[in-house]
């Protein structure tokens, strides 16, 4: 699959409670929890951001907080991608289960700024910043979470792997 | 091929006999917990499978304990969602308002976990029972859905950092300012995917209590989890409360780590992390001048008895500073009602602080304790990001019971001694 936007970049640890604030948890709806997305950090990012946008944030991405409602929102906003330096394990885990694109490519981090137009071949983790014309490639995923990801997450993934067993 | 302690629970669970750093397991689980905010993501991820009945039903844990009691009428719905699955489940351990506490207090008191378990729970801090020598990490709400399932999870099997404890902690020092001075030493991703795994002989100078705060913690230095190994004490701790036989797992003695690290308890001194990160740790001869508007004494960090006794210690005869807000929070209903017994309530009230039923409340900015534009928060809490406990400009300094119980009395960042 292939996604393009225009790109939103931070800094180093960006945690999941200015992701999503907490005070806005008291709901599991993805379009409300949308509506505040990233809004301790970067007030104006949900009324710039489009379908398709990126993030591209520096080491370890979502720490803090178990809260799926984190991906959730970046998700729900539109935003077809996050490339980081290193995400945070649980924000890593719950992107792949609930279907939140997500690469580790520190090169391309490197080589990216806000503003810039990124394009890119998920499965074959190919990123373009379409801005400067650099290309760079992710890491891939292990054959498990690709399965993973290829079912439409985890709980589809487990429905097709009893329904296979059978 | 020699394995670590949490490389050998998962093993044990993955029905296998070795297991290496980085291999990926299916693994069957002990416990799968969530909350009121976790729970109904996960509920309706459950609902949205088709699955009409829950793996098993003994282990599922659900505690109402973040906006709960209830702090608007959305949070009402939310935990009205969980209440309504856990009656139609069955679930035996579904704790409300009135039985509920801090879930990572209540799970270890009322002997739901214990020594060799494997757990995973839609909260960040379920790592805190390696404090009993259980493998327990943190997940998020689909794979919770997906443990209430199956009764398994999937893990990728990680390495380890080992941290050797040496000496016996000073007065006044306390598990708090061991884990504070360790993330500060390694960074918010300095274990990233890893064990945190203590060893050596001042681990016996660590209460229960300070071992739960250490690993509840290990999350904060982005770790997978945080374990000790078991010794008389967790066997003392788990001594009729633990409905199970502790499954007791050591290290091989040869067992690889990807660093370590030896820390002396008794050089450590009262450590605070300022904002807004963990890692931002100053000892007490670097603080300054902090002038503070609230303190916070609770949570599933530091809401323990240990941790009202060390608040009673400092706040006895003496007054809240003007100007401050003291909140004191016992993290479960017996602890509420020990404290209560041993006069600790009397004193905090007597001191002028404000006493709550149990609730993880203003620790992450949900409600009891919120802060205004530009307050600062002296909190026995985990986390001091921007915006954690109220307005974005907000400021949390997070630090042991001692020390804010003695800034309460001072009305700035203070050192126990101060007072």
């Amino acid at each position: 699959m292939e996604v393009k936007g225009r790109v939103f970049k931070y800094g180093n640890d960006v945690d999941t409670d200015v992701i999503i604030p907490a005070r806005y948890l008291n709901t599991t709806s993805e379009k409300e929890l949308a509506s505040h997305c990233m809004e301790d950090i970067d007030p104006g990012f949900i009324k710039n951001v489009k379908a398709g946008d990126v993030i591209v944030a520096e080491d370890n991405f979502g720490c803090g907080s178990s809260r799926e409602h984190a991906p959730l929102a970046i998700k729900a906003c539109g935003v077809s991608l996050v490339i980081a330096n290193s995400f945070a394990r649980i924000f890593y885990r719950n992107s792949i289960n609930i279907g939140l694109p997500i690469l580790e490519c520190p090169e391309a981090v490197a080589a990216i700024s806000s503003g810039d137009t990124v394009s890119c071949d998920l499965g074959k983790g190919v990123i373009k910043n379409e801005t400067t014309g650099k290309t760079f490639k992710a890491e891939p995923f292990p054959p498990f979470i690709q399965e993973i990801i290829a079912d439409g997450g985890l709980i589809k993934h487990i429905a097709l792997s009893n329904k296979n067993k059978t | 091929m020699p394995m670590t302690m949490s490389q050998k629970i998962l093993a044990a669970h993955a029905g296998l006999k070795e297991v290496k750093a980085g291999q990926l397991i299916n693994a069957k689980l002990d416990l799968v917990l969530a909350n009121d905010i976790t729970g109904p993501v996960a509920i309706k991820e459950f609902k949205k499978s088709g699955a009409e009945k829950v793996a098993d039903a003994g282990k599922i844990a659900l505690v109402m304990d973040h906006f709960a009691p209830n702090k608007d009428i959305k949070s009402a719905g939310q935990c009205k969602l969980c209440r309504d699955f856990a009656a139609e489940q069955g679930l035996e351990n579904f704790f409300d308002v009135g039985e509920m506490g801090i879930e990572h207090a209540l799970l270890p008191e009322k002997g739901l976990v214990g020594a060799g378990d494997l757990v995973i729970g839609a909260d960040s801090h379920t790592c805190t029972y390696g404090a009993l020598g259980a493998f327990s990490t943190g997940v998020g709400s689909t794979d919770m859905a997906a443990g209430m399932m199956t009764g398994e999870c999937w893990f990728k099997v990680p390495s380890a950092v080992k941290f050797v404890l040496r000496g016996k902690p000073g007065k006044y020092v306390c598990g708090k300012d061991l884990i504070l001075h360790t993330i500060g030493m390694i960074g918010v991703d300095g274990a990233l995917y890893k064990s945190m795994e203590f060893f050596g002989d001042g681990v016996k100078h660590l209460s229960m209590d300070d071992r739960f705060t250490v690993c509840n913690m290990a999350i904060e230095a982005g770790a997978k989890n945080g374990i000790f190994p078991v010794d008389a004490l967790t066997l003392e701790y788990m001594n009729g409360r633990f409905g199970r036989s502790p499954r007791i797992y050591m290290a091989d003695d040869d067992s690889e780590y990807d660093e370590e690290y030896e820390i002396d308890l008794s050089a450590l001194r009262p450590t605070v992390a300022f904002p807004h990160l963990p890692e931002n740790t100053k000892t007490s001869d670097e603080w300054g001048d902090i002038e503070i508007d609230q303190v916070v004494i609770g949570s599933c960090t530091n809401g323990r008895i240990s941790d009202l006794r060390a608040a009673a210690k400092i706040f006895k005869g003496r007054h809240v500073a003007k100007g401050v807000r003291a909140i004191i929070i016992p993290a479960t209903q017996q602890t509420y009602l020990q404290a209560i017994e041993e006069g600790l309530i009397e004193t905090f009230i007597k001191a002028g602080a404000a006493v709550s039923t149990p609730t993880c409340g203003p620790c992450l900015g949900g409600h009891t304790g919120i802060l205004a534009e530009g307050e600062r928060c002296v909190s026995t809490t985990n986390r001091n990001f921007v915006g954690r406990m109220g307005h974005v400009t907000s400021e949390v300094y997070l630090a042991s019971p001692y020390v804010a119980a003695a800034s309460a009395v001072t009305g700035r960042l203070s050192a126990p001694d101060e007072v």
